[in-house]
């Protein structure tokens, strides 16, 4: 399914444009929008949680176990700075992409 | 069992993925994760989805941002297409051609457009027919998709581009249809107001029950367009929450037929506060049309009067 | 042994759908298809079928109710006419493009406006591009025999397209005539179970279906579709010569009546053969050789071989039972000449726009058509190709 390209030849395209691998938007990556990225301060964050259900590309991670979130997935993240906004603890830092 | 997003969100995998293409900061993915996030883990969803920002930018070709079954047929007929994959699915189980220990559930999404406007008749129709399925409409006030024309949800006074405040007709001229309660006059067991706002609570709750409340729900979501409403992307949960504050967005339910506010503002805000920030209202700010934001705040107070006295005489004993 | 009975048109039909049983209907009342989905939900309010009755509101969602349950992995059929089809219409294209195999009775009858109830082809002709495979039929009998081979040919895998089955309106649908049904046990064995292969409510694996196409992909897509309707015409042929296995029923892409000897010819669909074939039947004892082709197969259209059929004929009459409204003719007209020129074969033609909004059609008027042919034949000449039959003019 993720093989088919603009060179895929009709006969291998699936009909209709049906698609049988669910979820496999996550084969295309949308880091590359970004102008400004997100900075995680991990030392000032409390994981008190406002950040990532917030996040539209789901591109906070969230680990099962400890429930704390971890760095920010940047094959995703479009530099929205909606987390950044809502943080109250001045966690996430918006910097221009290219910057340190 | 107690509501813990964390928990939820860790433990939920997300059924609405990374690598769709809305626009950064769009207020329309976290809602439909969030909904979708509701769903018991163990359920599949056929997913229907009418034409719009959210469909033409989720399933791309060769690839949808969807986990479950997904269904996109046109602009004003989610509701029908939906309700076809319900029947089919009755019928299947009644006949025994499905598993006994699955189940499926059902969930229409379309913008303002495809549902108070263009597919308002296949909406009230489902609805009508009593389909087992919620009907979610992500509400941004105009038809962003194409660019940001006006339709019926579209706030009175608001800049668009079939709108456009001018010189002689300052945008907008008429106030938004009101689709949550329409969708009350169809008697149905369960409909909602909500929005994404604080810890998704009231969202998320409000999912659970539309989605497993049997019979046809609906759900009706408030979801900013950073480009519509000429707002900084990273705004989206501050014009949420004012959204809510002043309301201009109330937050209920109203459950087979009795209305319950989910959330009354201690000190209700202002509507200049939710206004003032929006590019589509700025002309609202010029001197000598302070009667616009007069008449905008009168039909916000009547209104959220009216949702009280709803309240109050619907639970009367 | 067949069960002898007296049907309309409609009855027959949804006698056809009852004996299929199929997992969902989903329909809207219009004249004069209205009585299909009446007696279906008969059937299904009396428990005789397994089917999953939707009454929608509008002929939009009867097609986008029929596309959500097909797609989901049942067989879903519905039945409508003219603006009912018209209001399909943005539906009808995205079913064949989802390479759904629905199955529609359509009861012709003329598209608004201004309006009228009554039979002729405009609404079948507004979607002959649609992508979907159309069977005519000349009377009751032969829209209850198409119905029946209708799923064995939409769900083959190498077709995946949605079919109607085109009847008259009033004139088929409401009148009552002979007809033999096949038995319920047969047709079930006939018919089969459908298997789709992808389908919404497998759980084990979630599909997606209905994606934005942009220009990388849609094209191929339509190619695809056009490839299938290709592969129909194989598969009509194999289901038809099947069916006749059974019911001892003969159809081909078309019927050829007293053609192989004629030297004149009408060539028309549905109803209209009925009479023609009688008016044939007089001109022949007349001594006469006046032949008839009778058009079943209108998508996939049948190009070589209609051209052969008619490749030895002195001039041929094609009888439009609906206006294209663009200066040079009906749809059938065009297709049967583009499949002679492209075929090479050489004969004079000409075309006649007939019945429109139920004008009724008498042997006297296909009587008059063949009196053209004869002068045509004799001479060579046709001055005007785009005629009206029974039209008043001053």
């Amino acid at each position: 399914m993720s093989n088919i390209n603009k060179n895929t030849p009709m006969e291998k395209l699936t009909i209709g444009g049906n698609i049988y691998e669910a979820g496999n938007a996550q084969n295309f990556k949308t880091g590359d929008w970004r102008s400004i990225r997100p900075v995680f301060l991990e030392d000032k964050c409390k994981q008190c949680g406002m950040c990532f259900p917030v996040c539209p590309e789901n591109a906070i991670p969230v680990c099962k176990e400890s429930l704390n979130r971890k760095d920010f997935d940047f094959d995703y993240c479009k530099g929205c700075g909606v987390c950044a906004k809502v943080c109250p603890f001045g966690a996430i830092e918006m910097r221009e992409e290219g910057s340190e | 069992m107690a509501y813990n997003l964390k928990e939820i969100v860790a433990n939920k995998p997300s059924r609405f993925t990374s690598g769709h293409r809305m626009c950064a900061g769009c207020g329309a993915p976290p809602v439909a994760r969030m909904i979708l996030r509701a769903l018991k883990e163990e359920d599949h969803a056929v997913i229907a989805n009418a034409t719009g920002c959210m469909e033409v930018s989720t399933f791309i070709y060769p690839y949808t941002a969807w986990t479950d079954s997904f269904i996109h047929t046109a602009f004003e007929c989610a509701a029908a297409t939906e309700s076809g994959v319900e029947a089919a699915y009755k019928s299947l189980k009644r006949q025994g051609k499905l598993p006994k220990d699955e189940h499926t559930k059902f969930i229409a999404f379309g913008g303002d457009g495809g549902t108070y406007d263009i597919g308002i008749q296949s909406l009230s129709g489902a609805m009508e027919r009593g389909h087992d399925m919620t009907y979610v409409c992500y509400d941004n006030g105009a038809y962003m998709n194409t660019g940001i024309q006006r339709s019926s949800a579209t706030p009175r006074f608001a800049d668009t581009t079939t709108s456009p405040a001018g010189k002689v007709i300052p945008g907008k001229m008429q106030s938004r249809k009101d689709l949550a309660q329409i969708m009350v006059a169809h008697h149905l067991p369960y409909v909602a107001q909500t929005i994404a706002v604080n810890n998704f609570k009231d969202l998320y709750e409000k999912s659970e029950k539309a989605i497993y409340t049997e019979g046809p729900t609906f759900l009706n979501v408030l979801s900013p367009c950073p480009r519509g409403w000429g707002y900084p992307t990273e705004d989206l949960m501050a014009i949420n929450k004012l959204a809510v504050e002043t309301c201009y967005w109330p937050l209920y339910e109203v459950v087979d037929g009795k209305y319950k506010i989910t959330y009354k503002p201690v000190k209700k805000l202002p509507i200049e506060e939710f206004l003032k920030p929006q590019k589509r209202f700025k002309h609202m700010f010029k001197p000598g049309n302070e009667w616009m934001i007069e008449e905008f705040q009168n039909e916000v107070d009547k209104r959220w009067q009216e949702l009280l006295d709803l309240e109050e005489i619907t639970n009367k004993e | 042994m067949s069960i002898r009975e007296r049907l309309s048109g409609n009855e027959a039909s949804a006698i056809a759908m009852k004996q299929i049983n199929p997992d969902v209907v989903a329909a809207f009342p219009i004249t004069p298809s209205t009585e299909i989905p009446q007696y279906f939900s008969t059937f299904v309010a009396n428990g005789t079928v397994d089917t999953e009755f939707v009454a929608v509101e509008s002929e939009h969602s009867a097609m986008s109710a029929c596309i959500g349950a097909e797609a989901a992995g049942s067989r879903a059929m519905t039945a409508t006419s003219a603006n009912g089809l018209s209001l399909m219409w943005e539906m009808i294209y995205i079913a064949s493009s989802l390479r759904l195999p629905i199955v529609m009775s359509l009861v012709n009858r003329a598209v608004s406006g201004p309006l009228n109830i009554h039979n002729d082809h405009s609404d079948a002709m507004g979607v002959r591009d649609s992508g979907w495979i159309m069977l005519f039929s000349e009377n009751n009998q032969e829209a209850y025999d198409n119905l029946i081979m209708a799923h064995r040919i939409a769900e083959h895998k190498d077709v995946l397209l949605p079919l109607m089955v085109c009847q008259d309106g009033f004139i088929t649908s409401h009148s009552i005539e002979n007809i033999e049904l096949i038995e319920d046990d047969k047709v079930k064995e006939f018919v089969g179970t459908y298997k789709p292969e992808h389908y919404l409510l497998n759980k084990k694996e979630p599909i997606a279906v209905g994606p934005l196409d942009l220009q990388a992909y849609l094209f191929e897509h339509k190619v695809q579709q056009a490839e299938a309707m290709k592969n129909a015409k194989k598969v009509i042929k194999e289901v038809s010569e099947e069916f006749e296995k059974i019911t001892g029923r003969k159809y081909s892409f078309f019927e050829e009546y007293k053609l192989e000897d004629a030297e004149i010819a009408i060539v028309c669909m549905n109803s209209t053969a009925g009479t023609t074939k009688f008016v044939v039947d007089e001109l022949r004892n007349k001594g006469i050789k006046a032949g008839l082709l009778k058009v079943r197969m209108f998508r996939p259209f049948p190009a070589e071989e209609i051209a052969k059929a008619l490749s030895h004929l002195k001039a041929v009459a094609v009888l439009d039972k609906s206006d294209s409204l663009n200066a040079i003719g009906g749809a059938l007209f065009e297709d049967v000449t583009s499949s002679m020129y492209t075929n090479k074969k050489q004969v004079p033609m000409v075309n006649y726009i007939y019945g429109i909004g139920g004008r009724d059609t008498t042997t006297d008027m296909i009587n008059s058509v063949y009196t053209d042919l004869q002068e045509i034949a004799k001479t060579g000449n046709v001055d005007n190709p785009y005629r009206y039959l029974g039209l008043r003019q001053q």
